[in-house]
């Protein structure tokens, strides 16, 4: 929708071009911020960065904030590229447009962006116009639309380690077959990624199943909202996370 | 900056914050619909660069250099893309909106993706289908044919708009430029319940691009009701344009007309208003109460609510025979309460007005509607205007289901074009139509039945408590109509009704595709599934025994009533027959998922009660072209398809000769309009005797043009039409998924006059009621607002979601209808969510009681199963 706030926009295309303005925001792709009635009275679009969207570095995947969710799909190297991809409420026609960092940044319990980077002890790099920083992917979110960027401050790049992606297991429920997520669980050998029912992710790090059932039962932040009960979103995701403890044994 | 637009070179400047679609709009792209505005349901859709984009959320400021293709880029009526002439052949849409950016969308799809739909199509939403004649289009199936000259009934022949639409030139409410154009925004309650004690205006009047102002101090005094019947009395009077006390949480508290929908918005902010805040009641046991706080409490008998100081605006209580007695002597009795959820209709194309005055200072609105004449009548009433200084049409109507009939938009625009004299729109955004339009009535409905060994009904108890809101616009409608047919099936001696239509400060509530049955019918059909099993018999065969028959009279609980209604033709029978035979009980679902079958039937008038009039003429044009001019409005329903196949059947013709005016005050005489399911068998009518008056005429004189011959029907007395559905599902019980195996529909619709059309219609009920029965639920937080106000948290049936289903239809004839037709709009949505409901607890072994049966609810019940042990 038209923004009627908005009185400029302007294409980020130096480091420099991210100072923001007062009421100026980010975008990645546009796709969420272009779908709801906003506050903010500028746009800086990041898609002029001249950011390379896939980049191969040593033991590590480095995905640039502004890489198409559709891209990322593409990737060859884990099922759970297009697995997250798909988990996006949003269609393909979307996924084409909106980004992987955008996502991210959203911070949205169902960002299913957050939920790969969380799952795959991603680190995320952020940049400010003249400050660079990384996070750890799990400590970023904080709360529903909450998380670590400062003022100024935008994702760079999501680091991926190559070793996260050996061996995963993938589940994923909503309340139709293709809705917005209840939960989302990921599990790696001895993690259990546990997002999209929760206001924010967790890992659930595990030596044995009872372990694992208790970190799970130890969440206490589960959503309530039109795409499922808290109750149901727990239950699911220990059942998930016990499926997976089984499929990667 | 430059870019191209479906081949040609375009400059243009965006307006920072500006979106594609609204800026290909502005260049008058009109075939760029807006569904939702926020990236969901994909009406927008359009090629940028080669690659589908949702435009309504797609940047503008990025478009320099780019290439744009429409869907009237595609292809044109004279030159259409495969996809377009796919979409025609196959019958690929009924209200048409979501077309353009479903066939943008589909024509990226390679033969590799048409395995991949679910997932393709889950951003393009249909709300008239059901996505069966989408899938064919797609996969090139056709299932439309030409009619030969006087043979068109009974075949079936494409839409007449069919070209127009797929290659998005059918215009709609919106799509046409109109110089000047002025803009309504509007400033909704805070509250659920307040009066305004100061309200201050004169800021926003002032900013530069602000015509006016308006509040309830400009408002007419007439008290009206945003629902329209025939009969302006069967509403209650309980609405102003604006009033000085809110009622419900987004109410209009002020308006303002400005030069664009930015300034307007923008202009909002600088009204400020006090309130005094007024206690409130959202739930509807409490609100009829004493104590409660009252919501109409200060009108009198003039505005016709049965109890204001109950808060109730309508109530039936009523026994035939002794229920009690019944009870206690019965072999078997079943008991239980049942909840509907709020249910938006979500059709894509949302409320809208455009208004001007004509050259004549008339004053013309263009309107988003189901009942223009309806509308005209009731804003003569309002601004003391008379008929011939108000004409109200529609264009193609972008889906209504009920929520169209209904005075939203054109009260206020009526009254800032009368006020300023300009051009004005009012356009619902879709958060409106989910806090500002009425959804369907939530209902609890407590059901007692009582039988006798052998299976016949000896009791029915019936105790409804419908929500209607905080007006009761349809509340007195839909509260009698849910305990008529629901009930009046059944043969049982013994019956009584209490039923209580209650207001509180919740959104109201309207009408909805089957006005009150289907929630009545969910429960009586679950008690039905429950009386069956407690008896030891068949769920159909119980049908059998207890449905009424030809001669029988129809009963609520007055056996003496006088009615117009008659089993004038009958096909239950058939139905049941032909829903019991398709069923097939060897299909399973995956290992660990238990498997159950279910059934449910649904009765319904063909016509609304308490009149419905239609005139309408044909005039024999010259070269063998006929113009019909006919009263009801297209909305999907398919009914301007039938009006021509009617005419071009009497007069010995092909409907490609017949041109159609229609839904305009200004094009024929009268009519009630399009709701209750009677544009075929009130409108077609008329239209038959207009299109045979003709005939004769011609018989007489000779063809000479100009001759028009006339036609009317006062939709009196009237029939019944019968659907019964079944289902045969699997259900998780680990998770709550439900697995459709099967989904069956027989349906008796009389005479069927387009048998492809007749099948959408059933297919796109059995959709919408999938929708309520799993998905859909208008979710409000306790304190009078509404949670759910998108798509993406209000889960209208996907390509994914929906199963084919097997339609059948009964063989009758109707002595009443059209060339032994029955109206068939609202009747196949009633009987699917009991059946879901009764095949669902025979696979679980435990009954839900509330709708949309979602996969937490039912996961939560399977714990409550004495069939699941395990987690």
């Amino acid at each position: 929708m038209d923004l009627i706030t908005v009185q400029s926009a302007r294409v980020a295309r130096t480091r420099g071009d991210l100072a923001l303005a007062p009421g100026e925001v980010v975008i990645g792709g546009g796709t969420w911020l272009y779908s709801e009635p906003q506050q903010a009275t500028g746009v800086v679009d990041l898609l002029g960065m001249p950011w390379a969207p896939v980049t191969r570095i040593d033991e590590f995947l480095s995905i640039a904030a502004t890489c198409t969710i559709a891209s990322l799909r593409e990737l060859p190297d884990s099922p759970l590229f297009r697995q997250c991809a798909d988990s996006l409420l949003a269609s393909w026609k979307v996924q084409g447009v909106a980004t992987v960092g955008g996502n991210i940044a959203l911070s949205l319990p169902a960002g299913p962006m957050t939920s790969l980077a969380v799952a795959l002890d991603a680190t995320l790099v952020l940049w400010t116009a003249t400050s660079e920083r990384s996070v750890p992917a799990v400590d970023f979110v904080t709360g529903v639309q909450r998380n670590l960027l400062g003022p100024g401050e935008v994702i760079r790049s999501i680091e991926i380690p190559l070793a996260s992606l050996e061996r995963t297991g993938f589940r994923r429920i909503s309340l139709s077959p293709l809705g917005r997520t209840g939960t989302l669980v990921i599990a790696r050998p001895g993690v259990v990624t546990v997002s999209g029912g929760t206001e924010r992710p967790h890992q659930v790090h595990f030596d044995t199943a009872e372990e694992l059932i208790r970190g799970i039962d130890a969440l206490d932040d589960w959503y309530d909202d039109a795409h499922g009960a808290p109750d149901w979103r727990r239950a699911m995701s220990l059942r998930f996370a016990l499926e997976l403890l089984e499929e990667l044994r | 900056m430059r870019l191209e637009i479906n081949g040609e070179p375009v400059e243009v400047e965006s307006r920072p914050g500006q979106v594609l679609r609204t800026l290909l709009r502005d260049l008058e792209h009109f075939e760029v619909k807006k569904g939702c505005d926020a990236g969901d349901c994909g009406a927008c859709s359009v090629l940028l660069d080669g690659s589908p984009v949702h435009s309504c959320i797609y940047p503008a400021h990025r478009l320099d250099g780019a290439s744009v293709t429409t869907v009237s880029g595609l292809g044109t009526a004279e030159a259409p893309h495969p996809l377009q002439e796919a979409f025609v052949a196959a019958g690929g849409f009924q209200c048409g909106f979501c077309t353009a950016g479903m066939i943008v969308t589909a024509s990226t799809f390679t033969e590799a993706d048409h395995d991949d739909l679910p997932r393709l199509l889950k951003g393009n939403l249909c709300r008239c289908t059901g996505y069966r004649s989408i899938h064919d289009a797609i996969r090139g199936v056709s299932n439309t044919e030409t009619a030969p000259s006087g043979d068109a009934a009974g075949r079936s022949v494409a839409a007449p708009a069919a070209v127009r639409v797929v290659t998005g030139r059918e215009p709609y409410t919106l799509d046409l430029a109109t110089t000047a154009l002025a803009h309504i925004a509007v400033l909704g309650s805070p509250h659920p319940h307040a009066r305004i004690t100061a309200i201050d205006t004169s800021v926003a009047a002032a900013l530069p691009g602000v015509h006016a102002v308006l509040d309830y101090r400009d408002s007419p005094a007439t008290l009206f009701s945003t629902g329209r019947h025939e009969l302006r009395t069967d509403d209650p009077d309980d609405t102003l344009v604006f009033d000085r006390v809110m009622r419900f949480v987004n109410q209009r508290v002020a308006t303002v007309v400005a030069d664009s929908v930015a300034i307007a918005e923008l202009a909002l902010a600088a009204i400020t208003v006090e309130y005094e805040l007024l206690p409130a009641v959202f739930d509807p046991s409490l609100a009829r109460q004493p104590g409660a706080p009252l919501l109409h409490g200060d009108k009198g008998p003039e505005s016709r609510i049965a109890a204001p100081e109950r808060n109730t605006v309508a109530e039936f209580h009523g026994e035939t025979g002794d229920v009690d007695a019944a009870i206690s002597e019965a072999a078997a009795v079943v008991t239980g309460t049942w909840q509907t959820q709020r249910v938006n209709h979500a059709a894509l194309e949302t409320h809208a007005t455009r208004g001007w005055l004509d050259a004549d200072g008339r004053l013309v609105l263009r309107t988003s509607s189901q009942v223009p004449y309806l509308v005209r009548d009731e804003l003569c009433h309002i601004f003391g205007l008379s008929q011939e200084k108000v004409r109200v049409f529609t264009a193609r109507v972008g889906g209504g289901f009920g929520g169209k009939q209904e005075l939203v938009t054109e009260d206020v625009v009526a009254l800032a074009v009368l006020r300023t004299g300009r051009a004005v729109q009012y356009e619902f955004t879709r958060e409106d139509e989910f806090t500002r339009a009425s959804p369907r009535h939530p209902m609890r409905v407590g059901v007692t039945l009582a039988a006798a060994s052998d299976g016949t009904l000896t009791a029915m108890a019936v105790d409804t408590l419908a929500d209607t809101g905080a007006y009761g616009n349809h509340g007195i409608g839909v509260m009698y109509h849910s305990i008529h047919e629901s009930i009046s099936v059944y043969r049982c001696a013994n019956k009584r009704v209490d039923a209580q239509s209650v207001y509180t400060n919740n959104l109201p509530s309207g009408a909805f595709r089957g006005y009150g049955l289907g929630q009545v019918i969910y429960a009586i059909e679950s008690a039905m599934d429950d009386l069956a099993r407690e008896l030891g018999i068949d769920a159909f065969e119980l049908r059998r025994r207890n449905v009424i028959v030809p001669g029988d009279t129809m009963v609520v609980t007055n056996p003496d009533e006088e009615s117009d209604l008659g089993i004038e033709s009958y096909g239950l029978d058939q139905c049941i027959d032909l829903a019991e035979k398709a069923l097939d009980p060897s299909l399973a679902g995956p290992e660990g998922w238990p498997v159950g079958t279910g059934m449910a039937i649904a009765m319904i008038a063909t016509l609304p009660p308490r009149g419905h009039y239609a005139s309408a003429t044909v005039t024999l044009l010259s070269e063998g072209e006929y113009e019909i001019a006919v009263g009801t409005a297209e909305f999907g329903n398919g009914t301007t398809t039938v009006h021509a196949q009617l005419v071009a059947t009497a007069l010995g013709t092909t409907v490609d000769h017949i041109r159609i005016r229609q839904s305009d005050t200004d094009a024929a005489a009268y009519d009630t309009g399009a709701f209750g399911s009677a544009g075929v068998v009130v409108a077609g009518k008329a239209l038959l005797a207009a299109a045979q008056d003709l005939r004769a005429q011609v018989e007489a004189r000779g063809t000479v043009p100009g001759l028009t011959g006339s036609g009317s029907n006062d939709g009196t007395p009237r029939s019944v039409s019968f659907n019964v559905h079944a289902f045969r599902v699997a259900v998780n019980p680990g998770t709550g998924e439900v697995r459709i195996l099967q989904s069956i529909q027989a349906a008796d619709a009389g005479t069927v006059l387009n048998p492809e059309q007749l099948r959408g219609q059933v297919e796109g009920g059995t959709a919408q009621a999938i929708g309520t029965a799993l998905y859909e639920e208008v979710r409000m937080d306790g304190e009078g607002r509404v949670l759910t106000t998108a798509f993406r948290n209000y889960h209208v049936p996907q390509f994914a979601d929906i199963p084919a289903t097997e339609v059948y239809f009964a063989d009758t004839h109707d002595p009443l209808g059209p060339l032994g037709a029955k109206s068939m709009s609202e009747a196949p949505y009633n009987p699917v969510a009991p059946a879901l409901a009764n095949a669902i607890r025979d696979a679980m072994g435990v009954r839900s009681y509330e709708l949309p049966m979602s996969r937490d609810r039912l996961w939560r019940l399977a714990r409550q199963s004495p069939m699941v042990t395990s987690r």
